[in-house]
C-alpha cells in the first residue's frame, strides 16, 4: 500500500460549478498526497469529468478555491500546467499528424528536450512503438486509448487526471497500465482516476471517494475487498 | 521571448505540417478561388465594363472570400478529438498560441492568394509589369489585418452554433477597411500612379494591423479560455 | 418567485416610465418641430425630419460606444450587470441604427435626389448597423451564459475600435470620388430656433435610450430570474 505521508499536491475546497443555472459540483472539498491514488467513482451526471476539468485549468470554478503544489490554480502558471497530466475522453491527438508527429508536438508544448526521442520512448511504453508513422483514424479503439494516455504522460506529470483509462484496453494493456502507474506512484505520483468499474483499480488506489448529484457521498481509505464495499457502493449510488 | 516564439513556431508548425498531409482545405479554398475568379468574369456586361476597370476589385474580393473559407478551417482541426484542450493545458501562453494560429492562417491564406494572383493575371488579362512587387506588398499588409481578427473570430465561431455562417457575419465588417485601402492601393499600382498617392491608404492599412494584430492577441485569452 | 423577480419589476416598473416620458417629450418635439420651428428655405418641409434623424444618430452611436465600454469593463471585472447591460444597448442600438437608416433615404430622396448615396456617414451608420447585428447574431448562437458573456465583449471591444477605422476609409474614398450631392446635408450655423429644436429632440431621444435600455435590462433580469426558478424547482 502507497505511503500517505507525501507533500501535499492539490487541496480542493469549496468547489461549485455550475453551467448557465444547473448546478454540477455543489461545493467538493478534496486533498491528495504525492504517492496517493484517489479512485473516484459515481452514477453518470454526477460531475466527475467536470471535477477533472476543473482540477485541470480547463474550466473555471463558480466558487471555491484549488491549489496546485501550494500555489492558486486561478494563475495557471506554467509550472502548474507543466506539473498536471489529464487523460479526458477524447485523445486530443490530431487526425492528420501521425502518433510520433503528435507526441513530438506535444512534447514541444510541455518545452521538453529532444522532443522526438521523448515520443519515441512513450510510444514504446505504451506497446505502440510500430505504430509510429499510423495516423488515429487507423487505429483500433483500444490503441487510440493507449496512445492517448501515452500523451497524458509524456511529461511526467506530478499530478495525474485518468477519466475511465480502461476503456477499450484488452487485459494485458490495463495490466501494463496498472504497473505503469504503480511505479510512478512510487515515486511520488499522485493520481486522480475516475471509473465506473471500481473492480479495474480497486487493488491500485489507496483512497475510494464517490461523487453523487456533485458533492462526495463517501471519501475514506481503500480497505478490504472489493465485494465487501460494492454493496455499500449500490446503496450510495441508488438512492 | 524566444521561449514564446518557439512555441509560436512549433504550433504554426504543426498546422502547416497537418495540412499539407490532408490538403483537403488548402485545395477546396484553391478551386474555390479559381470559381469565384471566373463567375466574376461572367457577372460584368463586358460592352459596359472592361475586365481591367474590375480587375482590383474582383482580386480583394476574391481573396477576401478565400480567406474566409480558409479561416473557418483554423479552428475546427482543433476541435476533433477535442485537440484544443491539449494546447490550452500546456504551459503555453496565449498570446504565443494566438501567435502560432495566426501564422498558419497567414501561410496558408497567402498560399492562396498566391496561386490566385497568376490566375488573375491569365483571366483578367491583366499586365503586372514592374507594379508585381508592390502588389506583394500590399497583399501581405492588407492579409495579416484581417487574418488576425479572422484567427480570433473563427476560435469563437467553432464553438457557436452554425460556425460557418457566424465567421463571415462577424467578420465581414471588419474586413471592409483593409479591402477598401487594398483595392485602392492595387488600381493606383496597376495604374502606374506614383507612391504619393497611395500613402495615406498604406498608413491606414498600417495602423490597422498594429491595433488589429495587439487587440487581438490580448483578447485571445478571453475566447479560449474559460 | 424568487428573490431576483422582485427587483427586476422594479427595473422594468422604471423603465417603461422613463420610456413613457420620453414618448410625451417625443410628441412634443413633433409639435415643436412641425408647428413652432420655422421651415428652412430652400430644402422646405423635408427638412424637418433632422429632427428625428440626428437624434436618432446620436442614440445608435451612444448605444454603440456604451456597448464598447461595458464590454472592456467586462472583461476586467467580469460582472454579470455589465454584460447584460451591454445586450440592452446593443439591442435598443439597432432600433434607433434602424430610425437612422430608414429617415435618411427618406430625406435624401427629395433633396438628394437619390434613396441612397454612399455618404460617409450614412456608410458608417450602416456599418455600425451591421456591427450591432452581428453581435447579436453571436449572442444568440452561444448557449454558455459566461462563454457568451466573453465572447460578445471581444466583438464589443474589437467593433468599438473599428468605427474609426470604416470612418477614415470611407472619409478617403469620399474624397477621391464625385460626389451626387445636391445640398450640404445640415449647415454649421442652424437659426436658433432650429438649434433649440434640435436640441430638445436629442435629450429627448437620449431619455429615450435610457428608457429602453432600463427596460430591457429588467426584462433579461427577470428572464434569468424566471430560469433559476424552473431550474431549482
Amino acid at each position: 500500500m502507497p505511503s500517505h505521508d507525501g507533500a501535499l499536491l492539490l487541496e480542493v475546497s469549496g468547489l461549485q460549478r455550475s453551467f448557465g443555472r444547473v448546478p454540477i459540483l455543489r461545493g467538493v472539498d478534496l486533498s491528495l498526497r504525492s504517492g496517493e491514488a484517489l479512485a473516484v467513482a459515481g452514477p453518470n451526471g454526477a460531475g466527475k469529468t467536470t471535477l477533472l476539468r476543473l482540477i485541470a485549468g480547463l474550466m473555471r470554478p463558480t466558487a471555491g478555491r484549488i491549489r496546485i503544489l501550494g500555489q492558486s490554480l486561478a494563475q495557471r502558471s506554467s509550472p502548474i500546467r507543466r506539473s498536471i497530466g489529464l487523460l479526458s475522453h477524447q485523445s486530443l491527438l490530431y487526425d492528420d499528424l501521425t502518433l510520433l508527429e503528435n507526441l513530438t508536438f506535444a512534447a514541444r508544448l510541455y518545452g521538453l528536450d529532444r522532443p522526438a526521442e521523448v515520443a519515441a520512448s512513450a510510444l514504446e511504453e505504451a506497446g505502440l512503438a510500430r505504430r509510429g508513422a499510423d495516423l488515429p483514424p487507423r487505429l483500433s479503439r483500444g490503441l487510440l486509448q493507449r496512445a492517448a494516455i501515452a500523451r497524458a504522460l509524456l511529461h511526467r506529470p506530478k499530478l495525474l487526471l485518468l477519466d475511465e483509462p480502461f476503456t477499450a484496453l484488452d487485459a494485458s494493456a490495463s495490466e501494463r497500465l496498472r504497473a505503469n502507474l504503480r511505479d510512478r506512484l512510487a515515486a511520488g505520483l499522485g493520481l486522480v482516476v475516475v471509473t465506473h468499474h471500481l473492480a479495474e483499480v480497486w487493488q491500485l488506489a489507496s483512497r475510494v471517494a464517490v461523487l453523487v448529484d456533485g458533492s462526495w457521498a463517501l471519501d475514506q481509505p481503500r480497505e478490504g475487498p472489493l465485494e465487501a464495499f460494492l454493496p455499500h457502493y449500490h446503496r450510495l449510488t441508488s438512492a | 521571448m524566444p521561449d514564446s516564439l518557439r512555441l509560436a513556431l512549433a504550433i504554426a508548425g504543426k498546422d502547416i505540417r497537418a495540412e499539407l498531409r490532408s490538403r483537403t482545405a488548402l485545395q477546396s479554398a484553391l478551386v474555390f478561388a479559381a470559381l469565384v475568379l471566373v463567375v466574376f468574369n461572367f457577372a460584368r456586361d463586358p460592352t459596359a465594363l472592361s475586365a481591367a476597370d474590375l480587375a482590383p476589385s474582383v482580386l480583394w474580393v476574391t481573396f477576401a472570400l478565400a480567406a474566409m473559407v480558409a479561416l473557418n478551417r483554423a479552428f475546427t482541426v482543433e476541435r476533433e478529438n477535442a485537440a484544443l484542450d491539449g494546447l490550452l493545458l500546456a504551459p503555453v501562453p496565449r498570446e504565443a498560441l494566438f501567435i502560432g494560429k495566426l501564422l498558419a492562417n497567414l501561410a496558408f491564406v497567402g498560399t492562396v492568394e498566391l496561386v490566385t494572383l497568376p490566375l488573375f493575371v491569365l483571366f483578367f488579362n491583366v499586365s503586372l509589369g514592374h507594379a508585381l512587387p508592390g502588389l506583394l506588398g500590399v497583399t501581405a499588409l492588407a492579409t495579416v489585418g484581417f487574418v488576425a481578427v479572422g484567427t480570433l473570430f473563427s476560435a469563437m465561431a467553432v464553438r457557436t452554433r452554425f460556425a460557418e455562417l457566424m465567421l463571415p457575419v462577424l467578420l465581414l465588417p471588419f474586413m471592409v477597411p483593409p479591402l477598401i485601402a487594398a483595392v485602392q492601393v492595387t488600381s493606383r499600382l496597376l495604374a502606374d500612379r506614383p507612391l504619393s498617392e497611395m500613402w495615406g491608404w498604406l498608413r491606414l492599412l498600417a495602423l490597422y494591423d498594429i491595433v488589429f494584430v495587439t487587440l487581438c492577441m490580448m483578447t485571445f485569452s478571453a475566447v479560449v479560455d474559460e | 418567485m424568487t428573490a431576483e423577480a422582485a427587483p427586476a419589476a422594479g427595473v422594468v416598473r422604471r423603465g417603461l416610465i422613463l420610456s413613457a416620458l420620453a414618448l410625451i417629450g417625443l410628441a412634443g418635439v413633433f409639435v415643436l418641430a412641425l408647428g413652432l420651428t420655422p421651415v428652412e428655405a430652400r430644402q422646405g418641409l423635408a427638412q424637418k425630419i433632422f429632427y428625428l434623424h440626428v437624434p436618432a444618430a446620436w442614440s445608435a452611436l451612444l448605444a454603440f460606444s456604451l456597448v464598447g465600454i461595458a464590454s472592456a469593463l467586462y472583461l476586467w471585472l467580469k460582472d454579470a450587470r455589465l454584460d447584460r447591460f451591454a445586450a440592452a444597448s446593443a439591442e435598443v442600438g439597432v432600433v434607433f441604427s434602424a430610425v437612422m437608416l430608414t429617415t435618411g433615404p427618406i430625406w435624401a430622396k427629395p433633396i438628394w435626389g437619390t434613396w441612397w448615396t454612399w455618404d460617409a456617414r450614412l456608410t458608417l451608420t450602416l456599418f455600425v448597423f451591421f456591427l450591432f447585428i452581428g453581435y447579436l447574431a453571436l449572442r444568440a448562437a452561444v448557449h454558455d451564459p459566461a462563454e457568451r458573456a466573453r465572447f460578445s465583449a471581444v466583438v464589443g471591444i474589437l467593433g468599438m475600435l473599428l468605427v474609426p477605422f470604416v470612418h477614415l476609409s470611407v472619409y478617403l474614398f469620399r474624397t477621391l470620388h464625385p460626389q451626387p450631392i445636391v445640398l450640404k446635408p445640415s449647415a454649421p450655423s442652424l437659426p436658433p430656433e432650429m438649434l433649440t429644436t434640435l436640441l430638445v429632440s436629442t435629450l429627448v431621444f437620449t431619455v429615450l435610450y435610457l428608457g429602453f435600455v432600463t427596460t430591457r435590462y429588467g426584462l433579461a433580469l427577470a428572464d434569468e430570474a424566471r430560469e433559476q426558478a424552473r431550474d431549482s424547482s
